[in-house]
C-alpha cells in the first residue's frame, strides 16, 4: 500500500531470534509462524501458547464523561461493567456499521482502558474524540506503552501463575486484575482470542522480551504467530475486524445479538438496529462447512445460478475438526442450519452447507 | 539441498526427467512458503498439458496457490496419496510428496528451465525483496 518501513512491536527481535516467519500484517512486521500453523494450533488446544499481540492499540478513556462518552458510542452496556471486568463490544457509527471491534476494561468509575484493532487505532482514536465534542472526558492514544501478550490453552493458569502475585485462580472469564509479572507493572485479564482458557498481559514495552523469553523458557509454551491465530479465532467463531465485520456490517448482521442493548439508551445506530432488530436484518454471518472439496475463503462469492447472493468473509483448513470451514454473509432465509449453498472456488461452483457454531467449543 | 537432478521453474515447480517421464512437483522453497499443506487438487490422468497451464492447485491452512506445468505433456499418473496425506508436500517434496507424472512431449523446454544452482540464486533473490 505504501512504501513506509514497517512496524515493529518491542517484540521484533525475540521473534526473529525464534526463527519466526515474519510478514507485513496491517503495516507491522510480525510472525505468521514459527514451526507450522497446525502444530501452533494443536499447542494451544491441547497445551499453551505464547502470541505477541503488541499491535493491538490502547486507547484510555477517562474523566466524568468516561462512561458516557462509551455508552454514546457503543452498543453493549458499559453501565453493566464492574471494577476488574472486561466486556467485548461494538464500537459504531451512525449507520450501525463497526468503527471496530473492541475491549473494554472499566478501571474504575471513570476510568476505562479500551482495548481496539491494531489496524483501527487511529481510526478509533479520531472517532472516539469526535464523540467526546462537549463532553467532559480525556481520550488518549496509549498504544505505544503497553506490550500484549497473550498466553493462550488450557495449562496457562499453571504456567502463569509462578510469574505473577495475583490469584490467577481467583480470576474468572472476562475479569482483570493490576499486579506484578517477573516483578513488573502488569494488567493481567483472562481473555483471549482463541476460544481456549488464557491471559492477555500488558506490560511496558521495554519488559515485553524478557517476560516472552522467559514463559517461552519454560518449556510448556509454544510460540505461536498470527496464522494460528486465525484458525483458532475462526473455530471458536470470533469475528475478524476487516474480514467478517467492517463499517458496512451492523452487529446484528455479524450474529453479534448478544452484545447490543437497546434498552440502555440512545447509541450510535441504534434506530437501525432497533428496525433490524424488529424486521429482521436482511444479511446475517453464518457458520459452513464445505461438502465438496476445497476451501472457501475470504472474498469467495455466494452463487445461486448466476445470481450472487452472498460472500464468503473467512475460510481456512481447521486444524481440530481436519476439514474445511469458514463464515459468510446469507440471506436470511439460507441461513439456517443444515441449508446447502454455493461458493464459486476460482471460477468453479462448490457446495457449502451452514452449521451450528461455533465450530469448536472448549470442555 | 535442492536435487542436482532436476530443472526448475520461477512459479517453483520442479521436473525430475527420466526417459520421457517427467515428475512433477514444488520445491522445498514453495512448501515452507506455503507452509502446512491441507489439500491438493490435481488434474486427471490423460489430461494434455502446456508448459505453463495451470495443473492444479495447492491449499495449505493459510492460502491457495496455482501449481503451472513446467513442461508439456500428457498426464500419465498422478499421486493418490496425496489425498489422504497432503502433509508429504512438506515432509517429502522432492519425494513421496511428488504430484504429477508426464510423459515430456518437448524435452528441450526443460533446458529453459533453471538448474539447481540457479534456483538457488534465484530464491535467495526472492527471499531477500
Amino acid at each position: 500500500m505504501t512504501d513506509e518501513p514497517l512496524k515493529k512491536t518491542p517484540l521484533n527481535e525475540v521473534e526473529h531470534e525464534l526463527g519466526g516467519k515474519m510478514i507485513d500484517f496491517g503495516g507491522w512486521e510480525l510472525p505468521v509462524q514459527f514451526t507450522s500453523i497446525i502444530d501452533e494450533h494443536q499447542a494451544v488446544r491441547t497445551r499453551a501458547g505464547l502470541f505477541d499481540v503488541s499491535h493491538m492499540g490502547e486507547i484510555l478513556v477517562k474523566g466524568p464523561d468516561a462512561q458516557a462518552l462509551l455508552q454514546r458510542s457503543t452498543c453493549n452496556d458499559v453501565s453493566k461493567l464492574e471494577d476488574g471486568r472486561a466486556q467485548y463490544n461494538g464500537l459504531l457509527y451512525p449507520t450501525a456499521g463497526f468503527v471496530d471491534d473492541i475491549l473494554v476494561y472499566r478501571m474504575g468509575a471513570d476510568d476505562y482502558f479500551v482495548v481496539v484493532n491494531a489496524a483501527n487505532t487511529d481510526k478509533d482514536f479520531e472517532w472516539l474524540r469526535e464523540c467526546a465534542k462537549g463532553m467532559d472526558v480525556d481520550v488518549t492514544n496509549a498504544s505505544a506503552d503497553y506490550a500484549q501478550l497473550a498466553l493462550q490453552g488450557p495449562n496457562s493458569e499453571k504456567i502463569l501463575q509462578p510469574f505473577t502475585n495475583i490469584d490467577l485462580s481467583k480470576m474468572k472469564y472476562y475479569r482483570f486484575a493490576r499486579g506484578k509479572v517477573d516483578g513488573v507493572d502488569a494488567i493481567v485479564s483472562r481473555t483471549g482470542y482463541t476460544g481456549e482458557d488464557g491471559f492477555e498481559i500488558y506490560v511496558a514495552p521495554s519488559e515485553g522480551p524478557r517476560i516472552f523469553k522467559k514463559l517461552i523458557a519454560t518449556g510448556n509454551v509454544a510460540p505461536c504467530g498470527l496464522g494460528a491465530r486465525d484458525t483458532l479465532r475462526l473455530e471458536a467463531k470470533m469475528a475478524l475486524y476487516g474480514n467478517d465485520i467492517d463499517h458496512s456490517t451492523t452487529p446484528l448482521e455479524a450474529d453479534l445479538g448478544w452484545i447490543v442493548k437497546l434498552e440502555k439508551g440512545d447509541f450510535m445506530g441504534r434506530d437501525v438496529l432497533e428496525r433490524e432488530k424488529s424486521e429482521g436484518p436482511k444479511r446475517k454471518l453464518v457458520g459452513f462447512e464445505m461438502v465438496d472439496r476445497g476451501i472457501a475463503r475470504h472474498g469467495y462469492p455466494v452463487v445461486d445460478g448466476s445470481e450472487e447472493i452472498g460472500v464468503v468473509t473467512s475460510g481456512t483448513h481447521s486444524p481440530t475438526l481436519k476439514k474445511p470451514i469458514g463464515l459468510a454473509y446469507l440471506p436470511l432465509d439460507k441461513s439456517v442450519p443444515g441449508t446447502t449453498f454455493m461458493v464459486l472456488i476460482r471460477g468453479k461452483e462448490a457446495r457449502a452447507r451452514v452449521v451450528p457454531t461455533p465450530f469448536y467449543k472448549r470442555k | 539441498m535442492t536435487p542436482e537432478d532436476s530443472r526448475y521453474a520461477k512459479s517453483h515447480e520442479y521436473v525430475h526427467i527420466e526417459g520421457d517421464i517427467g515428475t512433477i512437483g514444488i520445491t522445498d522453497y514453495a512448501q515452507k512458503e506455503l507452509g502446512d499443506v491441507v489439500f491438493v487438487e490435481l488434474p486427471k490422468v490423460g489430461a494434455q498439458l502446456e508448459q505453463g497451464d495451470e495443473l492444479g492447485s495447492i491449499e495449505s491452512v493459510k492460502a491457495v496457490s496455482e501449481l503451472f506445468a513446467p513442461v508439456s505433456g500428457e498426464v500419465v499418473e498422478v499421486n493418490e496419496a496425496l489425498s489422504e496425506k497432503p502433509e508429504l508436500v512438506n515432509t517429502d517434496p522432492y519425494g513421496d510428496g511428488w504430484m504429477v507424472k508426464v510423459r515430456v512431449s518437448t524435452p528441450e523446454e526443460a533446458d529453459e528451465l533453471m538448474d539447481a544452482e540457479e534456483y538457488e540464486e534465484y530464491i535467495e533473490k526472492e527471499a531477500g525483496k
